[in-house]
């Protein structure tokens, strides 16, 4: 009785019979405006109250620079970072068995429910010179705590969880059997690999590495315990839009903002573009 | 008679019922022992004095960033920060205070001063004896970020006072000096409080610029097997004021506390509390008492005599363009 | 042996990177024993933390969820010009920093900021108070409940409801009795990681907190606050609870995807599902 109601609504276009659209919708747009859009469009407003030249001038000065490469480029780093493990750690999870697998498994979001500040802590206890990794990595002259390096570690960190959990359902679904195909006509894993099973997973690598990626570029509170904060060398660019505060420098601060929104907001449309892309190729198999 | 005591007892207490005041006051970072203690005294003093009980909130940071939070809305009824240039700040950009709020109490509104020291590795083992020690090859220095922190700024403008007192010392010699001084300092963290956990926690760095009582305090608690504390040949006189925060404390109808909370800090049981957490009383008989706890620095210069004041001093140094931007090559 | 290649480097990258930071924290939290470690959690400040804490999520997380039963609704049940637009809005808080999340209520209500003149004129704290700790909260934690359901709410269609309609039930008792019913494992699902997210938020609170001890500060702002006082003991004690309560979402994440399969990876896959479900 359900499916023919259903095959009758299903060729409308219009809203549909159901009702409360006008409510919800009504509700989603007030409390999307008054927390988000209203709020976001000072970040805006305030970085041009100064004029476009100083805008400019603001974005473009070397330590803002600085920042701002140091912010996508550890992210850029940490985000690849975590394609190739996460690649292999999806694939370890989805196609092999061993003890304390579903523990691990279920482990592998614990970046996306701890605190960052926490994280933070940890991780710069670790890694100092005298944390248990640290000490271990120091007389290899390898310093983590307050360089780069640091900060790379800590977003690979956040970002772990992306790529692995974007993958996994698409290694899930992937059909065995045309590997088992490819074996019995010769190819080797390898071959398997790269001519079958890669094409399948780019776009959901893709889409993992940017949201990774995107994660990253924002992240405060677990990098700002391990990070140097040196201005042109480990200052990220979140703290330098905290140190433009602090120094009653709005305009700067808000300026230094709109450019992270705007790339973060370009990289976000892509990946939900990326998406789309993806879910059509993958609805037409 | 029993009546009358009881009459007595009741009537004691004032003809108002006791009251309970609260009182913030925004500080800045290393001050956070030292209130805990001092607040705890004035709550007793205040008690027995008016019969009210006071209850004091405190906010610690940088003093850059407190003084910012007051102006956007903290409301804060005392500051007690690092330097005079943030409190002025909040008259000149909040109008929250009058300008000549520093002459209304005594010593400049700085009830006790530090000074900039080096706190070392227990024996010293890179021999750092005085500032020139800082810009050999080889020594890690540890100091925050002149942009936020307070102590940051006066670690600054002391090595800068050296270099210029130094034989042939200029402006440009000192820049050069201070330049090489931030090329030796591998982590800049944003307050006072955070170098200090930097190269005591987590042992970075030969040697740390650090407010004098702060040195004092992490000896204290971090080891004093640990750390030695190496008092240069000049210094600059660090005078961190306090305020009331004239339109908060009007609008709250605290004034009157908040007033005598500051004027508490310049009596001798607040000077010896302060004295107690290694700040410099100004009060000298308290400062007798305590004389063998301080090294003596031979030379201790102000703001004012090297720098012309603060309002010049953060001009010339550290706001945009500045020398500090110079320094790391903006 | 190339398996055992492969199972090795995921569990050592897995080991390094996750295991032992969370090590860490136990590790230092018990570094001076239970006693020290209890009395660390009970002190006053600790406990003034921890109840703003949930008092923040208690606001943030109702809110959040009314808003994404909402939105979720009018984006799954129907169809109309401009719904990839509004998902995509919806997703925003993501892709900001907290720090500038923190810092647009500073733009809006601080002193100086567009509504200052009026809060100081009518006495209404917002920033440095806890309003503005919850309001940071709600834009940070504001799309993973209606991200979560989305996708649910696509999959499962208008059938139900449909059906319930021409049965006579009202639009009312179809929600209550029909869809509430159907999205219940990923509404706790979206809740329990709102729930966390809204608990550990950092840099946003630090911006418009004020750092009030025993008043505005979260648990979060509190380990930092230990940490900078030198006591690590303290701060890692403190952090070992929120630690604690990752786990504990870990835990219920694990059961309630379980339960629902399908919400592994609602969120994670293309969010026009309909066309798959439809045929």
């Amino acid at each position: 009785m359900a499916t023919t109601a259903s095959v009758a609504l299903k060729g409308r276009k219009t809203p549909g019979v159901l009702p409360g659209f006008g409510l919800t919708l009504g509700y989603t747009m007030v409390y999307l405006s008054l927390l988000v859009l209203i709020p976001l469009s000072a970040v805006f407003i305030r970085s041009l109250s100064g004029g476009w030249g100083h805008f400019w001038e603001v974005v473009t000065a070397p330590r803002v620079l600085a920042s701002l490469r140091l912010s996508f480029g550890a992210s850029l780093i940490a985000a690849l970072i975590n394609v190739l493990f996460g690649l292999i750690v999806s694939w370890v999870l989805v196609r092999y068995t061993f003890p304390f697998k579903r523990f691990i498994d279920a482990m592998v979001d614990l970046p996306f429910a701890l605190p960052t500040a926490v994280a933070g802590i940890a991780l710069t206890a670790l890694y100092a010179p005298n944390g248990w990794l640290g000490a271990w990595l120091k007389p290899l002259g390898i310093n983590v705590a307050f360089t780069p390096v640091g900060i790379v570690v800590a977003l690979t960190f956040i970002g772990l969880p992306f790529v692995v959990r974007t993958l996994q359902p698409v290694l899930e679904e992937l059909d065995k059997e045309v590997e088992q195909a490819a074996a019995s006509l010769g190819a080797s894993p390898l071959q398997a690999f790269c001519r079958v099973i890669f094409p399948a997973l780019w776009p959901a690598l893709l889409t993992g590495f940017a949201l990774a990626f995107a994660r990253a570029i924002g992240e405060y509170g677990s990098v700002i315990f391990i990070a140097g904060n040196m201005p042109m060398k480990s200052e990220i660019a979140p703290l330098l839009i905290v140190s433009k505060l602090e120094q009653y420098d709005y305009a700067g601060a808000t300026a230094i903002a709109v450019v992270m929104l705007v790339l973060s907001f370009a990289l976000m449309f892509g990946i939900n573009a990326l998406q789309n892309w993806a879910s059509s190729r993958h609805g037409e198999r | 008679m029993a009546s009358a005591l009881l009459l007595y007892a009741f009537g004691c207490g004032g003809t108002a019922p006791a009251a309970t005041v609260k009182l913030l006051n925004v500080s800045y970072d290393p001050t956070r022992e030292f209130y805990e203690e001092y607040n705890r005294a004035f709550a007793a003093y205040w008690k027995t004095k008016s019969g009210d009980t006071v209850i004091i909130n405190q906010s610690h940071g940088g003093s850059g960033k407190q003084a910012r939070s007051v102006i956007d809305g903290l409301e804060a009824d005392v500051v007690t920060l690092a330097l005079a240039y943030d409190i002025d700040a909040l008259s000149k950009q909040g109008g929250l205070i009058p300008p000549d709020w520093q002459k209304r109490l005594p010593n400049n509104s700085t009830p006790y001063t530090s000074t900039i020291v080096f706190l070392v590795r227990k024996g010293n083992p890179k021999n750092i004896r005085d500032w020139g020690d800082l810009v050999r090859p080889g020594v890690q220095v540890i100091t925050s970020s002149p942009k936020t922190s307070g102590g940051a700024r006066w670690n600054y403008l002391a090595a800068w006072a050296w270099a210029l007192k130094q034989p042939g010392g200029s402006d440009a010699t000192a820049e050069a000096f201070v330049k090489k001084l931030y090329h030796n300092v591998p982590v800049l963290d944003s307050g006072a409080r955070g170098a200090t956990v930097t190269f005591v926690e987590r042992g970075i760095g030969d040697v740390l610029l650090a407010w004098e009582n702060e040195a004092y305090l992490a000896l204290k608690e971090l080891g004093p097997n640990k750390f030695d504390i190496v008092a240069p040949s000049i210094s600059i006189l660090a005078e961190p004021p306090v305020s009331v925060v004239d339109q908060n404390v009007d609008e709250h109808g605290t004034r009157k506390v908040a007033e005598e909370y500051l004027k508490y800090l310049y009596s001798p049981q607040g000077q010896q509390i302060a004295a107690k957490h290694f700040y410099r009383p100004r009060d000298a008989s308290v400062a007798a008492g305590y004389s063998g706890q301080f090294q003596s620095i031979p030379l201790l210069l102000t703001v004012d005599e090297v720098f012309g004041g603060w309002t010049k001093a953060q001009a010339t140094h550290f706001a945009d363009h500045g020398t500090f931007d110079r320094i790391y090559g903006r | 042996m190339g398996r055992l290649l492969l199972i090795v480097t995921a569990l050592l990258f897995l080991a390094v990177f996750l295991l032992l930071p969370l090590l860490a924290v136990f590790a230092q939290a018990l570094a001076k024993g239970f006693g020290a470690y209890y009395l660390a959690i009970s002190a006053p400040m600790a406990w003034a933390a921890v109840r703003l804490t949930l008092l923040v999520a208690a606001i943030a997380v109702p809110l959040n969820l009314v808003f994404g039963v909402a939105a979720a609704w009018a984006i799954a049940k129907f169809n109309f010009r401009g719904k990839s637009a509004l998902i995509t809005l919806i997703d925003l808080p993501f892709a900001v920093s907290p720090v500038i999340a923190g810092m647009i209520f500073i733009l809006v209500f601080g002193t100086h900021g567009w509504f200052g003149g009026y809060l100081r004129a009518h006495h209404i704290r917002v920033v440095f108070a806890v309003p503005g700790i919850v309001l940071a909260t709600i834009f940070v934690t504001f799309p993973f409940i209606a991200r979560e359901l989305i996708p649910v709410m696509q999959t499962q269609g208008k059938d139900d409801e449909e059906t319930a309609l021409s049965l006579g039930a009202t639009g009312w008792q179809t929600f209550w009795r029909v869809t509430l019913p159907n999205i219940r494992w990923g509404l706790l699902y979206g809740v329990l990681l709102c729930n966390a997210r809204a608990m550990g938020e950092f840099g946003a609170v630090s911006v418009v907190s004020g750092h009030i001890r025993g008043v505005t500060n979260t648990m979060p702002l509190h380990v930092e606050i230990l940490y900078n006082e030198y006591n690590y003991t303290a701060a890692f004690a403190v952090a070992s609870l929120l630690a604690l309560l990752a786990l504990l979402t870990l835990a219920g994440k694990s059961i309630l995807e379980w339960r629902q399969p399908e919400l592994r990876h609602a969120a994670r896959v293309p969010r026009d599902r309909t066309r798959r479900a439809n045929t």
